[in-house]
């Protein structure tokens, strides 16, 4: 035993509470909160307190790819339950980069211990997956990041891509990328395996550890919409339930940074906030223990959960955004084929870049026009997810361009089009 | 002779791999390898420049504030915009929570475990680590009953069979010192500490809407809503809840995170001449009072050349030039060219062997790193060139802060240049800045008090107000070291964007001359009792707190050109 500890029968969670002096009365008072969070009607509670009862803490492998390490920091921030509560208490961190002790080939023998385990493991991924060139620019251990996700995202009993990167190839995969950046639903192919997204940069713990204890006390992962987001984080626009609403309804809007619509909470329509077209749980469950948001301190979100928001949801500060008509014409990529090692395609660069094999999602960094033709080669199952989201992105800058041309400067009406329901 | 990889270093921020060469039980030689490429900037050109703070922020997520600051500050640079005092107050009040936060949590979280051994905290005596506690500080969690409750719920989570991200590290391990009380003092403060981080980045969510990645950057200021009566944003009830946070961030600096660097340093002194590195170092400076005036920085600007403490060289970035003899890309000129970030180019090539692979011996290019160099000289970065720069320029608190350190350890100056002097100077510059944060709350209390709202400058919002064609650069002290952003804008749009980070520095590989990067250099003579658990070159290497993903990054200076490379 490298780690020089007798390893113990494992303990379930409940046992595990109990033995650290955690009260019947405080354990079903975390239940509620998830609960709450999960926008599940209070009887859900007890649903989680009987699955909570028999769970042991579950095996987690978080992998980082092309990432900032902004979801690993944000876990780091988790308010219900706190962080040390989820790594002492609702899972098993068995890696993660940010945080493990172990360093080098170790921390091969965490994941083959994490694979090992009877009752299963979840995989989380943040950053991209970089396919050009046969996955050379990423590497762990000497191994591709593509390889490596595959072979620990494909036996786990679910998969969950944080932050935007994981889910469409993110910041590495906007207009200017050239490292073939793909999410992981598109990687994975049409691997059985479910994968549940969580964008945002970075996603929200507070929506992770609600979509882990559902998991945990129900065996069943959260239903989601058509792009893999659980509908009980992204079934509404941050729009819908913004506190600024009513000066958006009574056209208040803020001119100027720090004028004195600013100051009194006026709506940032104008000043290019993407809530309208973004859907999130933002403006209700908030941010660093509830505390604020960002237009609550002052600044338009940025629609940072929508498909390839870096390209679709720029300019920042156009009112309700404008296609970028700058774009360059799409690369082709080199992309390993789904299933075979990644060392064993061409790695002499460029060779097998053709035009007929866009790598991924990239293929979306076109000109907007035309969206189809995505994941050529990647896998029936992520065209589904994948296809969804270019679908949306179209209808989304179609939505946008026509407010744009409508109101140069006058401010949207309050319609449907933007989700308000009155 | 032994050669090893180490891949991941873990308890960093993103993917690094040393390779190293032991020989008679120490360093012979190293190398710094990222392995991780994403290409950032060229992502950034084409766009707007008020939506590129954005972009350039997910440089990195752990410093997840310096790359927006840079950016806004090269912008603004470029187009001759001068913030207001708010403006001015609330990025220094950001920017010096991040180091605070930043640095505890690199002390406890991504560097303790080099240090201290989990497992045998479960062994420890709770009566003695409580005396010990009291005989540190006056921190209130200090009974022999506190920490019994602490012990029980390491031995239940290490009685589960469940060791999390405890599992495999080098327990046991004869470099760990510590007796069992003081490891367990140690853990109490890693998990007070996960507890802790999670409170004072509220200063962030109240001026920045959120962490990590605040979100209220604008070129001109801060787009934060702040009035004594706004209904959220900064107003009179938030700033007494900043202030609230500050307290609690004070406390825990002065009475946890300080007397343990003192304590856990007095316990590996051997390590004061361990990782010596380069002996070049420099700071940018950053800070400014009122008057924003580089004399008025908190963390002076200089360099230390050879580790002459008698003088201070001044900084001139045009003398800064980055090489990629030994990086995966290539210049057009020659890979032995040195060029000043306006001069590089955007040509990665990868030329490593295919993975997966063992080894990168024998491999002349060896990482998606550059090799940035001053005057063709290699630089180390960070807390310590800051510490180091102060102390010498004779920056009054810098000197009082590093002598009163030196006297209570017994050690003279030469024992900074080491792996312990960085860790001791990360410690002195977070106690500067947290007795800064309230003095600039206080600053902007009195005018919200005094009716002076502005937050931004808005006069140069509009794209259409700007020149054709401007260019800038925004510098910082960062965290992890001295971090600039160039930019050049043309026709209202992106033109060029670069960035030089402090891991760039301190991680680069070789340069044509061969000069080592800083970490390269410091690992040499680092000693290795196991090859097989090489605890000792984490030491080293985490004391420099490498954060990765921002230091690998590539140049265009090519304005308007088409910036996507195909490596064909």
């Amino acid at each position: 035993m490298t780690s020089g500890i007798d390893q113990q029968p494992t303990m379930n969670l409940a046992e595990q509470l109990a033995a650290r002096g955690v009260s019947r009365r405080g354990f079903l008072k975390f239940c509620a909160a998830m609960a709450g969070t999960l926008a599940m009607p209070p009887a859900f509670a007890h649903d989680i307190v009987r699955g909570l009862q028999n769970a042991s803490r579950i095996p987690i492998i978080w992998l980082e790819g092309q990432d900032c390490a902004g979801n690993s920091e944000a876990l780091l921030r988790a308010e219900r339950p706190t962080v040390a509560e989820i790594l002492l208490d609702t899972i098993s961190l068995d890696y993660n980069h940010l945080i493990m002790a172990a360093s080098g080939t170790r921390t091969d023998e965490n994941i083959a211990a994490a694979m090992a385990r009877p009752g299963g493991y979840i995989a989380i991924v943040e950053g991209s997956i970089p396919l050009a060139d046969g996955g050379v620019y990423c590497t762990i251990g000497g191994r591709t990041f593509a390889e490596m996700a595959r072979e620990v995202c494909s036996n786990a009993l679910g998969v969950i891509a944080v932050g935007s990167c994981a889910w469409d190839g993110g910041i590495p995969a906007a207009r200017g990328g050239a490292t073939g950046a793909v999410g992981v639903a598109s990687w994975l192919g049409d691997s059985k395996v479910k994968v549940i997204n969580l964008p945002g940069c970075p996603m929200n713990p507070e929506n992770l550890s609600a979509l882990i204890v559902q998991y945990l006390a129900t065996k069943t992962w959260a239903p989601t919409d058509n792009l893999g987001r659980p509908l009980f984080a992204y079934g509404d626009t941050v729009h819908s339930t913004c506190e600024s609403l009513p000066h958006f309804r009574k056209k208040e809007f803020v001119q100027a940074w720090g004028d004195a619509g600013h100051q009194n909470g006026w709506c940032l329509y104008q000043m290019g906030c993407k809530g309208p077209d973004t859907n999130a749980n933002c403006s209700t469950v908030k941010f660093n223990g509830g505390t604020s948001w960002p237009v609550s301190s002052g600044h338009g979100c940025v629609g940072c959960t929508t498909p390839r928001f870096w390209d679709n949801m720029v300019p920042l500060y156009v009112a309700g955004g404008a296609k970028d008509t700058a774009t360059p014409t799409p690369v082709a990529y080199a992309t390993p084929v789904p299933g075979t090692p990644i060392h064993t395609t061409p790695a002499t660069p460029g060779s097998s870049a053709t035009a007929t094999s866009p790598g991924g999602a990239n293929a979306d960094q076109g000109d907007g026009g035309d969206s189809t033709g995505l994941i050529v080669g990647v896998g029936a199952g992520a065209v589904a997810v994948v296809a969804g989201a270019a679908g949306a992105a179209v209808a989304l800058r179609n939505r946008r361009m026509k407010a744009a041309q409508a109101a140069k400067a006058p401010p949207p009406a309050d319609s449907s089009e933007t989700g308000d329901s009155k | 002779m032994t050669r090893i990889a180490i891949d991941p270093i873990t308890r960093i921020e993103g993917h690094l791999r040393i390779e190293v060469e032991i020989e008679n039980g120490k360093v012979k030689d190293a190398w710094s390898t990222g392995t991780m490429f994403r290409g950032l900037e060229t992502i950034i050109q084409g766009r707007d420049p008020r939506d590129a703070w954005l972009f350039a922020q997910r440089a990195c997520g752990v410093c997840t504030t310096v790359h927006a600051l840079a950016s806004v500050r090269a912008v603004e640079a470029a187009l001759g915009i001068t913030i207001p005092p708010n403006a001015r107050l609330v990025r220094n009040m950001i920017a010096g929570s991040q180091f605070v936060h930043d640095h505890v949590v690199h002390f406890y979280h991504l560097h303790a475990l080099d240090w201290v051994d989990v497992v045998s905290a479960t062994k420890a005596d709770p009566a003695k680590t409580s005396q010990l506690q009291q005989s540190l500080s006056d921190w209130k969690n200090s009974s022999t009953a506190y920490f019994q409750g602490v012990q029980d719920r390491i031995k239940t989570f290490v009685g589960s069979g469940q060791l999390g991200p405890f599992a495999n590290g080098y327990w046991g391990h004869p470099a760990y010192k510590l007796s069992p009380e003081a490891n367990l003092l140690a853990v109490a403060h890693y998990l007070e500490a996960l507890e802790w981080q999670r409170n004072i980045v509220r200063i962030h969510a109240i001026l920045g809407g959120k962490n990590p990645h605040p979100q209220t950057y604008v070129v001109g200021g801060m787009a934060l809503r702040m009035a004594p009566d706004a209904p959220t944003g900064l107003n009179t009830k938030s700033a007494d809840q900043i202030a609230g946070y500050i307290a609690t961030a004070r406390d825990f600096v002065k009475k946890v995170y300080l007397p343990d660097v003192a304590y856990i340093a007095s316990q590996y002194k051997e390590w004061a001449e361990i990782g010596t590195g380069i002996g070049n170092y420099m700071a940018y400076g950053d800070f400014a009072d009122s008057s924003g005036a580089p004399g008025s920085f908190i963390f002076p600007g200089g360099r230390i050349v050879d580790r002459d403490l008698s003088k201070v060289a001044p900084v001139d970035q045009a003398k800064i030039a980055e090489t990629v003899a030994h990086s995966w890309y290539e210049y057009s000129d020659g890979d032995a060219t040195a060029k000043h970030p306006f001069q590089g180019e955007t040509r990665p090539k990868y030329e490593g062997p295919a993975p997966p692979f063992e080894t990168l011996e024998g491999f002349e290019k060896y990482t998606w790193l550059k090799a940035p160099r001053y005057e063709d000289k290699a630089y180390e970065v960070g807390p310590l060139a800051r510490m180091l720069v102060g102390y010498a320029s004779g920056n009054a608190p810098i000197k009082a802060a590093v002598d009163g350190l030196l006297a209570k350890l017994g050690v003279g100056p030469a024992a900074l240049f080491s792996t312990l002097g960085r860790i001791a100077a990360r410690a002195l510059e977070t106690e500067i800045l947290v007795d800064k944060l309230q003095g600039w709350l206080d600053e902007l209390r009195g005018n919200m008090a005094a009716g002076r709202l502005a937050v931004a400058d808005n006069r140069l919002w509009d794209p259409a107000s700007w020149p054709a064609e401007a260019q800038g650069w925004g510098s910082e002290e960062a965290p992890r070291g001295s971090l600039g952003h160039w930019v050049v804008i043309k026709d209202r749009k992106v033109a060029n964007y670069q960035l030089v980070v402090p891991s760039t520095w301190n991680g680069s590989p070789r340069d044509p001359s061969g000069q080592r990067g800083a970490w390269e250099q410091a690992l040499i003579g680092t000693p290795v009792a196991d090859p097989t658990q090489p605890v000792e070159i984490l030491r080293t290497v985490h004391s420099f707190d490498p954060c990765m993903a921002c230091a690998v990054h590539v140049y265009d200076p090519r304005a308007g050109s088409s910036t996507r490379i195909r490596v064909v």
